[in-house]
């Protein structure tokens, strides 16, 4: 089972992120996905989270226990849940908006520009779905084919377009970063 | 019959429980729904007004939740499937309508997505503790049935199983759903709507001047008529006749609340749903409902790993209470293990039943998150928590 907590502050699509990624695994990689999310007024623009259980088996316990896997896409959230982490678990950060310190045990960061990658492709909204073909690349607990299925009917339709230039983006940009790809687009999708 | 093609969207979803329950009405032929907007079922509201015009139907955002469930009800009689959903404080304010909906009779489905109580007590967070409410939240005797999903594929299946309860039976049938089943979202596959049974409404067709609202025959069901189809019909929270008038006396009394009870009594085992493994051989039986039930399970498979012999009872419907099948097994048995989200409802049902034969301990939890395994495991292996 693998256990992920996405995190970030309440507007950024956080929740979205982490609905795209259950959706995935649950529809289109034959796993089982549980999401569940913070609710209360603490998600309210300040830092809010979503919970992704991911495993082949039925899940019977709903809740995230100790994540394997933490996105942090804001500082308050990354000083929130960014230690609440297994010892070998992997840290995703947004490096614009993520000051990450030391990292310390056999803990794993990788770091993209989530925002900034959004913005250069024409609307910095779609950052949580940049974060998304990162977190995909990256992880590889769901497969880059499955999410290109899951987004189109995750996303307003007329921002289709945006969403999954942006996916790319980010995908590309994470199989560079973990040496999967050495540049490029083309080479990200050879990879694959 | 099978389901209204319309109302069904087949296919896989990722939904969560509360838009599954959505889902579920739709498919089960719901087309009006009246509530007033709670944490945490409104979503339940939100995706049935979204998508009711596309289906046809209604949804209307009521005044308070004594208005929603009236509404419902005159929905009913006016010939449509009909439904409200709330939570805690929400359905203590319904509870004196809902008493109208048993007493005149009324097929229609409450949904309560539970959270932590009393009063508005945890409005984020499960609970189980209204369970005893939707036995006895009323006031008077009478009998009524509830049914406890574990999962958005679940909260959308039961659905379907209480419009059918409740048009079978023709009473209010309450679907007990918790928080953390309700803002839970996994996968869920909605089949074709041929695939989808459907219990139709006991429609009178005789002879207008013959009609009397709660004439019965064997069956103790009564035929329904829709209001404007030029039927003269009388329906009251009074205690009435066969002709729904008011009739103020023990005998009449005696006559109609019998046979409200005895509509569902009679039928305990037919409506009675419970989901049993390994129960056959074991010394210990889990009970549990809805979110309960699923926490449960890596508690039972660790203990049967250890060596123990742990069955599990897992109730689908938690009204009626399965009497006859708690007793005999209480006679086989050397002890239940109730898990449930309260400090003891449940509980002392199966304690009641089990009549001293069998050992009978509560894993409570107060609410606010669901149990810990271990206290589970816990109580299986020693019996001291």
């Amino acid at each position: 089972m693998n256990e992920l907590r996405i995190s970030g502050f309440g507007g950024q699509g956080v929740i979205r992120c982490g609905y795209i990624i259950g959706k995935t695994a649950a529809l289109f990689d034959n796993k089982h996905a549980t999401l569940t999310q913070s609710f209360g007024p603490e998600a309210r623009g300040s830092a809010c989270s979503a919970q992704v259980l991911i495993d082949d088996k039925p899940i019977r316990y709903p809740y995230v226990s100790v994540p394997d896997t933490v996105v942090a896409m804001s500082q308050e959230a990354y000083d929130k849940f960014g230690r609440d982490i297994t010892d070998d678990g992997t840290l995703l950060i947004d490096e614009d908006l993520v000051k990450p310190g030391e990292v310390t045990g056999n803990r794993k960061l990788y770091a993209v520009p989530a925002t900034r990658l959004a913005e250069q492709i024409g609307n910095r909204i779609v950052a949580n779905i940049v974060m998304l073909g990162f977190f995909t690349a990256v992880t590889g607990l769901i497969s880059g084919e499955a999410a290109r299925e899951a987004l189109p009917s995750s996303v307003p339709e007329r921002f289709v377009d945006l969403n999954m230039k942006a996916f790319e983006e980010g995908f590309e940009y994470g199989l560079v970063a973990t040496g999967k790809a050495v540049e490029g687009k083309k080479a990200a999708l050879d990879a694959e | 019959m099978t389901a209204d093609p319309k109302g069904v969207l087949t296919g896989a979803h990722y939904l969560d429980g509360d838009h599954a329950a959505a889902e579920g009405a739709l498919a089960a032929g719901c087309r009006f729904l009246a509530g007033y907007p709670i944490t945490p079922s409104t979503e339940v509201a939100e995706r049935f007004a979204a998508r009711i015009p596309k289906v046809g139907g209604c949804f209307i955002q009521m005044e308070d939740e004594l208005g929603s469930m009236a509404a419902i009800l005159g929905a009913a009689w006016a010939g449509a499937k009909s439904m409200t959903v709330t939570s805690g404080p929400g359905f203590s304010l319904m509870m004196e309508n809902l008493g109208l909906g048993i007493m005149m009779e009324v097929p229609t489905v409450l949904i309560n997505v539970q959270r932590g109580g009393p009063s508005t007590g945890l409005p984020t967070l499960p609970g189980q503790a209204d369970i005893m409410q939707a036995r006895w939240g009323s006031h008077g005797d009478y009998e009524i049935i509830a049914v406890a999903p574990s999962s958005p594929q679940e909260a959308f299946d039961y659905m379907i199983m209480a419009f059918n309860f409740s048009e079978k039976y023709r009473v209010p049938t309450l679907v007990m759903m918790d928080e953390c089943v309700g803002h839970m979202t996994e996968k869920i596959v909605i089949p074709e709507p041929e695939e989808i049974e459907i219990v139709p409404r006991k429609y009178y067709d005789g002879p207008k001047e013959d009609y009397l609202p709660y004439n019965v025959d064997t069956d103790m069901i009564p035929w329904m008529v829709k209001a404007g189809d030029g039927y003269r019909f009388h329906t009251t929270g009074l205690t009435h006749d066969e002709r729904g008038y008011p009739v103020m006396n023990a005998e009449c009394q005696d006559k109609l609340v019998n046979r409200l009870l005895d509509k569902i009594r009679s039928r305990v085992d037919e409506i009675v749903v419970l989901e049993e493994d390994q129960i056959e051989g074991a010394d210990t039986v889990v009970i549990s409902y809805g979110i309960s039930s699923r926490v449960a399970i890596p508690a039972i498979e660790q203990a049967r790993a250890d060596g123990m012999k742990v069955g599990s009872l897992r109730m689908v419907t938690v009204w009626p209470f399965p009497e006859n099948r708690i007793r005999d097994l209480a006679q086989k048995i050397g002890k239940f293990v109730v898990v449930e989200l309260n400090c003891g409802q449940m509980y002392y049902e199966v304690e009641r039943a089990a009549a001293g034969n069998a050992e009978t301990l509560l894993v409570p939890h107060a609410g606010g998150w669901v149990h810990d395994s271990e206290d589970i495991y816990q109580a299986i292996k020693g019996g001291e928590r």
